[in-house]
């Protein structure tokens, strides 16, 4: 090996704490990126194989009832390859193991098993018999919610009538890998079910005989849905369509996709920014080994060294480096990649898994890192390379000191010689003083990012479930009713206040851009279900105008003062222009607003409701539900209680395991980068240190002066980096913080603060005892001779 | 500017009739140090001639280091013209001095600069794994007399022997010219003496040509000729009608 190789692999072995530390660094970002990115990738594989191997639908449409003799010209609607006619009708059951109601969706199946669209994986038990009109299946979610098995019985109460099901089967759908009401942002097994029951006996129990009021398409391979959609809205029009939606805004599959790419985004924004502190680390560790090196550089040159060599020898430092970083993340971020697949996996439930991380990612993951490295070695190399080389022929000059402004302002007296030695030495270069303080901050900087996910969260639960929506329950009716049955429900024990709910399914244009969604009418002034702005001001419901939530402005790009047109899908399907009167920073879902005198007049009905939120005495609400879950017109109560739960439930079980990498890997590289300035400060100064041991200083004063140095930085260091942890949060929060889902707020609490400001204190302290060790241990001979 | 990477060994003549190596004109160096210039040279016009051994005195700080540097192309003066084989390394570009410096010249620093990573050998092999027609890192070593020495790194060598590992290093790679800069600065008689028997004899048996910066007059009597440098300029220059060896110098 050419002796130049030799001194590049000793010198590493010589620091290969800090070596290990920057690898770390570089590490840390390689395995999250591969982590994330491969279990994104994996996922996907996953999803497009699961819709594939069980035709999970590309159209949805539902409506209130059309004969089944519609399906041939369903058919033959150019595009369609195929086509599902089903019943669906949400249902009441009542849990033996709970007091309020659960929701279940009931979809029709084939009494006699054949391919269907959105077909079922039979995890447990089996496919209904068709000699036992009482059989149905249960998606998994619910049924390990409740313990449910093959064989047990379900009791719900269908159009009326109390019911007793047995479960053949526990099942999997592609179409309900997400099980979500809608209003709702997270899956709750608990109260929300799907249940598969046979055809006949289903549309008989929903008076749908020879009808159907769902169905679902496949479209011939390369046929864009636009216009299948348009002709079946036509078609299915008459019969109380309510708009045809494609597997995009499918609701299980859209918020797949937003899971998926909130992998995705976090797989490529938290890398950069650890790749970016892993090149400030090196460009600072190589620009002082330079530094160091300035002797041997101008030798090397000396003795016929190009340029080019001596500038490669340093770039292969950084190269090692990131080679051991990219290592040890390869094999970490595979590892993990799995577990996090692994953990979606019991969220999501798939029946088939596939996992795989691609060539490319690794390939990517790669190259990046070893840019980021090279880019961090740039400045050092640079001034290696601008060295002149009769600098080997002379001794470094004294460094030039001068009497720091403290004590020019005479309070120079107050200070120790040892102290007087610190204050100088930082002042005497301050831009290394500013890059070690930058340095440490970072460390601190990146716990705060790791963290402010929590704070951001709990700001959400805070905003949405108690300043926003301060109801108990939400009753939804089976149909639109007129206001009466709200204060039936009103009149019953317990309930303290009632407010009414209009939604009425209804589509958004505005320019070429439109959704399909609801409009909830509210009252102008809602004491109950409010919608809140900015995580602070209640707003109120201006007659006349709609009220959107950021996302859904963002969605169909209309802002306050447009006017949008909207179609409603129910009942005698007006279209109106109307003008949007705001737009609310809200933080979950996509909404659009109304006020509820607006929406019924807009419906030209009289005052009608479709659902009423409640809020009730808390000693009372199990008569309350007793009553609910025995009211036919009742077809979902849905639980504030039950819904706060499922999101912190869900964050646990997603953000939590996120947002623990990330603490730990914010943690690593606090660490990486405050072990490193430490180490750096002593090789600096190891020579100057060891002669003031032989001028007779003892371990403990030059102990003082490196590490009194080392706490003067970090003390600066500490509010900067909490500064530039918020600069980081805001930088993800702008960048990566919004999906179609949820808008994060960018919220940091006094606990992150708290917790960067421990993890710095915990790794100065341990850097700083490694260096005092070393101190103890200095080779006053050996660094006195031997000035490197 | 090309340069010769075969040189051409010659019999010992006598100085005058040789070809010249080196020729310097009207050399200068200023450093701008602030508000004043430091003026190393102030002129300086010389020539060394083929297999030639001269020894450079002077005071310390009257430009002797800044002159080697220049010859070794180190450094580039401020104004005037310096040749070597009659091609100007005042005008070469950055990689013809470093090829220059690769195959045509060996230093021997004032202050060894050794890499303290590597061990001796592997601080002569830095030279030997780029040279041309190079000896071998245990052969060089050998000459200095630290053939025992081989794998000790330089914390682990006295200043002596860190200094012949440097001669070691500039010799290893048979240079055409050989420059030292106070090569026996740190060393006892003893060992200055085994020093200075090894670039003589590099320079008696090889013909390389050499230039020894020193402080020591007596050094002065192993040369063909002495140049004597004073405030940056040419003092004097002496011919010696016969060269000492090491050993019989007066020290
Ligand atoms: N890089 C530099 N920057 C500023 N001044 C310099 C530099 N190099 C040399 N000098 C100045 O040039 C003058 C000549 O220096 P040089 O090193 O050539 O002296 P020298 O004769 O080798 O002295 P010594 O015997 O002490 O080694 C000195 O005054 C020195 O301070
Ligand atoms: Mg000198």
């Amino acid at each position: 090996m050419p002796a130049i190789h030799r001194k590049l692999l000793r010198d590493l072995w010589r620091i290969k704490g800090q070596v290990l530390a920057i690898a770390l660094v570089i590490a840390a970002a390689v395995t999250v990126f591969i982590m994330y990115l491969g279990a994104f990738d994996s996922l996907q594989l996953t999803r497009a194989a699961y819709y594939d191997r069980y035709r999970f639908a590309d159209v949805f449409a539902s409506l209130k009832r059309a004969p089944r003799r519609l399906e041939d010209r369903i058919r033959e609607i150019p595009g369609v390859a195929q086509a599902e006619l089903r019943v669906s009708a949400d249902v009441s059951l009542d849990m033996p193991d709970m007091a309020e109601p659960a929701v279940a969706q009931f979809v029709s199946i084939p009494v006699q098993r054949r391919t269907m669209l959105n077909d079922v994986f039979i995890r447990r038990g089996r496919y209904i018999d068709p000699n036992r009109p009482n059989e149905v299946l249960v998606n998994e979610g619910f049924a390990l919610a409740h313990g449910l098995e093959p064989g047990d019985s379900i009791a719900a109460v269908v159009n009326g009538t109390r019911r007793v099901f047995e479960i053949a089967g526990v099942a999997l759908s592609p179409e309900f890998v997400y099980i979500i009401r809608p209003g709702n942002v997270v899956p709750d097994n608990e109260h929300h079910g799907v249940v598969w029951m046979n055809e006949r006996e289903l549309a008989a129990a929903f008076d749908m005989e020879g009808g159907f009021n769902d169905v679902a398409l496949r479209l011939m391979p390369g046929v864009a849905g636009d216009d299948v959609i348009a002709a079946l809205d036509r078609m299915l029009e008459r019969y109380g369509g309510r708009g045809a939606i494609t597997r995009d805004t499918q609701l299980s599959n859209w918020f797949l996709t937003n899971e998926l790419s909130q992998l995705q985004s976090f797989g490529t924004m938290v890398p950069i920014i650890f790749l970016a502190v892993a090149a400030f680390l090196l460009n600072v560790v190589l620009g002082r080994i330079v530094t160091l090196q300035r002797e041997q550089i101008a030798a090397l040159k000396a003795l016929g060294y190009s340029n080019f060599e001596v500038g490669l020898h340093y770039y292969l430092w950084a190269l090692a480096v990131a080679v051991i970083g990219i290592a040890i993340g390869i094999g970490g971020g595979t590892w993990l990649a799995s577990s996090m697949m692994n953990l979606y996996n019991d969220f999501f439930r798939f029946p088939i898994l596939e996992f795989r991380i691609s060539p490319s990612i690794i390939a990517a993951a790669v190259a990046v890192s070893l840019a980021s490295a090279l880019l961090g070695a740039r400045g050092a190399v640079r001034r290696a390379v601008r060295l002149p080389p009769a600098e080997a022929m002379r001794p470094q000059t004294p460094a030039q000191y001068s009497v720091s402004l403290i004590e020019r302002l005479g309070l120079g007296s107050w200070l120790s010689p040892p102290t007087r030695m610190i204050v100088r030495n930082l002042t005497r270069r301050p831009l290394r003083t500013l890059l070690s303080i930058v340095g440490i901050a970072f460390g601190g900087a990146m716990v705060v990012e790791g963290s402010f996910f929590i704070d951001a969260m709990n700001s959400i639960v805070a905003t949405e479930f108690s300043v926003a929506q301060r109801q108990d329950l939400t009753v939804t009716f089976v149909e639109p009713r007129s206001a009466g049955a709200m204060y039936e429900i009103a009149g019953l024990d317990g309930v303290m206040n009632v407010e009414p709910m209009r939604a009425v399914p209804a589509r958004l244009r505005f320019g070429h851009r439109s959704r399909q969604t609801s409009i909830t009418g509210l009252v102008a002034n809602p004491d109950l279900m409010r919608v809140v702005h900015a995580g602070r001001t209640a707003i109120s419901f201006p007659p006349g105008g709609l009220v959107l939530s950021r996302q859904m402005s963002r969605i169909i790009g209309a802002a306050a003062g447009d006017t949008v047109t909207i179609e409603v899908l129910e009942g005698s399907r007006p279209t109106r222009d109307v003008t949007v009167a705001r737009v609310v920073d809200d933080y979950l879902g996509a909404y659009v607003y109304m006020e509820i005198d607006t929406v019924n007049d807009l419906m030209r009905e009289s005052r009608v409701v479709s659902g009423a939120v409640l809020q009730v005495d808390g000693l009372r609400t199990d008569a309350i539900y007793d009553r609910l879950k025995n009211t036919p017109s009742v077809a979902a109560v849905t639980l504030k209680e039950a819904a706060v739960e499922g999101f912190r439930a869900t964050i646990e079980q997603n953000m939590d395991v996120i947002i623990f990498f990330n603490q730990v890997f914010s943690s690593v590289i606090a660490f990486g980068v405050i072990y490193n300035a430490a180490r750096i400060s002593l090789s600096e100064r190891a020579w100057e240190l060891a002669s003031l041991r032989v001028l007779g200083f003892t371990k403990g004063e030059i102990a003082y002066v490196l590490l009194g140095e080392f706490a003067l930085l970090t003390a600066v260091a500490i509010p900067t980096g909490l500064l530039l942890g918020y600069g980081l949060a805001w930088l993800t929060v702008e960048t990566i913080g919004t999906t179609e889902l949820y808008r994060i707020p960018l919220v940091v609490g006094d606990n992150t603060y708290a917790r960067a400001t421990i993890s710095v204190l915990v790794a100065t302290f341990v850097s700083s005892a490694v260096v005092r060790r070393r101190l103890n241990r200095l080779d006053l001979v050996g660094v006195l001779k031997a000035r490197e | 500017m090309t340069l010769p990477s075969e040189t051409t060994r010659v019999e010992p003549q006598a100085p005058s009739d040789r070809a010249t190596v080196f020729e310097a004109r009207q050399v200068t160096k200023v450093y701008p140090m602030g508000d004043v210039d430091v003026h190393a040279l102030r002129g300086v016009d010389f020539a060394l001639r083929e297999s030639e051994f001269i020894v450079l005195l002077g005071p310390s700080g009257s430009g002797k280091s800044t002159l080697l540097n220049i010859l070794g192309g180190l450094d580039v003066p401020t104004s005037g013209d310096v040749f070597y084989r009659g091609d100007a390394l005042t005008t070469a570009d950055e990689s013809t001095l470093t090829r220059y410096r690769r195959n045509h010249v060996g230093f021997v620093f004032q202050f060894y600069n050794l890499i303290p990573s590597l061990t001796a050998r592997e601080n002569v092999a830095l030279v030997t794994d780029i040279g041309e027609d190079p000896l071998t890192p245990e052969e060089a070593l050998e000459r200095v007399d630290l053939g025992d020495r081989l794998d000790h790194f330089p914390s682990q060598l006295s200043g002596g022997q860190q200094q012949r590992v440097a001669i070691a290093r500039a010799i290893a790679k048979n240079p055409d010219v050989l420059l030292c800069d106070e090569p026996t600065g740190a060393l006892d008689i003893q060992t200055g003496v085994v020093v200075l028997e090894a670039i003589a004899k590099v320079n008696r048996e090889l013909g390389t040509t050499t230039a020894v910066i020193t402080h020591n007059a007596s050094i002065a009597e192993m040369a063909d000729r002495v140049v004597a440098l004073a405030d940056g300029r040419i003092a004097s220059i002496r011919e010696n009608s016969t060269r000492k060896t090491p050993r019989d110098l007066s020290w």
